[in-house]
């Protein structure tokens, strides 16, 4: 019941993530962070059960790093998102890795972000939206209305904390923390997001501007 | 004293030398002069074709230049045979990139697989290095155009103007003075020639004694392609 999702912005790309670790009904961590800095510049939010998830990102994060050192530069976020692809199509003939991905990086070649959705069935589309799980699903609908090209960073935020609102109101068994990943040229931005404050705080702002308008009237 | 340290490839001499891979090297200077250079927008490869007979049916297909993958091409100076198993080597290799990662093989990467490859011949015992020095030409995002030089040693390094095959050292002192940066490609060609005319040591140099590929970018597309240029 992993919550997952992203999307790209004007020139950064963010990754949400909860922090819950379940196992069927129970609760086993609150603080566990699902998305793996491959390198300074890509990052993959990982959903599934959390044996394969962490086999498959380390996996990932460790050959990433061993194309580096070979090569001397960094992969492209494209050839990474198809080896990635690559490796889930073979794993899916052979005892699947049962993870969906969502991988998110910035191009310094082309000098633009991108998002790359996954599959455990090794689905690959480069995407401008996306989201994983039940979670993703709520969001799917609010990236379709509210998300433009090009988006600010606050813009950006407003965007995470209307799909988390949507996901804590609709959602039943919702989690409260989450973690947000942002990553542009400069590398990747962890901003850890509580969900009942941030909305709190969102609403109060909310009837703020509302009273200020009636006071207006 | 030199054949008790140059029956097998792995043996040192005692002066810390490595007699097969030299002789590799020298087989090489016997093969027909490659030349490669920058120009503006792409890279120009010419080589020496040599003819052997009035006999032997012209084909049609190149001796000495061939396409690794869409955007690198190679020009060869050795042993004929050798150089087709690296060349079809470098075609696995340009193939297997593009199938794991869906882009084309940065040009380095190719060079750097293929040399490694050819550095196992002059290290394990019972067999020969390969007796081919190559000229790779190609084209990538990260680093543009490139132009590298692969020995059989294993070694490569990177050229704006480079020589390979027999009198490969006159050829290079001419590059020397000849090029400068950012020529057009028909002073490059003329370039080419002059420095083909010389190293060949013949009267007339005519189209049916040199092979001349130009790897450039389309304009507008920024497609990466080469062709094959006359005199």
């Amino acid at each position: 019941m992993d919550v997952v999702f992203g999307f790209v912005g004007y020139d950064f790309a963010v990754l949400v993530a909860d922090r819950a670790a379940t196992q069927q009904i129970i609760v086993q961590k609150l603080d566990e962070d699902k998305i793996v800095e491959l390198d300074s510049t890509k990052i993959m939010a990982l959903s599934g059960p959390k044996g394969d998830c962490v086999a498959f990102g380390e996996y990932l994060r460790a050959n990433v790093r061993l194309y580096r050192l070979k090569y001397g530069h960094e992969l492209d976020v494209s050839a990474t998102a198809h080896y990635a692809r690559n490796e889930l199509a073979e794993a899916l003939r052979s005892g699947p890795y049962q993870v969906n991905c969502l991988l998110a990086g910035f191009d310094k070649l082309k000098n633009e972000p991108e998002l790359h959705f996954m599959d455990y069935l090794a689905t690959c589309h480069r995407v401008n939206t996306g989201g994983h799980g039940y979670g993703g699903m709520f969001c799917l609908s609010l990236f379709d209305k509210h998300w433009v090209p090009n988006m600010s960073r606050a813009q950006a935020m407003d965007l995470v904390d209307l799909c988390v609102g949507e996901v804590c109101e609709r959602l039943v068994t919702a989690p409260t923390d989450y973690l947000v990943k942002i990553v542009d040229k400069n590398g990747c931005e962890t901003i850890v997001y509580d969900a009942t404050d941030r909305l709190k705080k969102r609403r109060d702002l909310m009837a703020d501007v509302a009273a200020r308008m009636a006071s207006m009237n | 004293m030199a054949r008790r340290y140059d029956s097998r490839t792995t043996t040192f001499s005692p002066e810390g030398r490595l007699f097969q891979v030299e002789y590799a090297l020298e087989s090489v200077n016997h093969a027909g002069t490659c030349i490669g250079l920058h120009t503006e927008n792409g890279i120009l490869l010419a080589s020496e074709k040599k003819i052997m007979s009035k006999l032997l049916e012209q084909s049609s297909t190149p001796e000495k230049l061939w396409k690794i993958d869409q955007h690198i091409v190679a020009a060869i100076a050795g042993l004929n045979a050798d150089a087709m198993i690296l060349i079809n080597f470098a075609r696995v290799i340009a193939g297997r990139y593009r199938a794991r990662y869906g882009t084309l093989i940065p040009v380095e990467n190719l060079v750097q697989e293929l040399s490694d490859h050819k550095q196992g011949y002059t290290q394990f015992g019972g067999l020969r290095p390969y007796g081919v020095a190559f000229l790779f030409a190609g084209c990538d995002g990260r680093n543009g155009f490139q132009l590298y030089h692969s020995e059989p040693s294993g070694n490569y390094s990177a050229w704006k103007a480079a020589a390979i095959g027999a009198s490969h050292q006159a050829a290079r002192s001419m590059l020397k003075t000849d090029f400068t940066e950012g020529l057009s490609i028909d002073e490059a060609k003329s370039v080419a020639c002059k420095v083909l005319q010389k190293t060949m040591d013949c009267v007339n140099l005519t189209s049916d004694k040199v092979e001349m590929f130009y790897l450039t970018r389309n304009k507008d597309t920024g497609e990466v392609f080469t062709q094959t240029l006359s005199l």
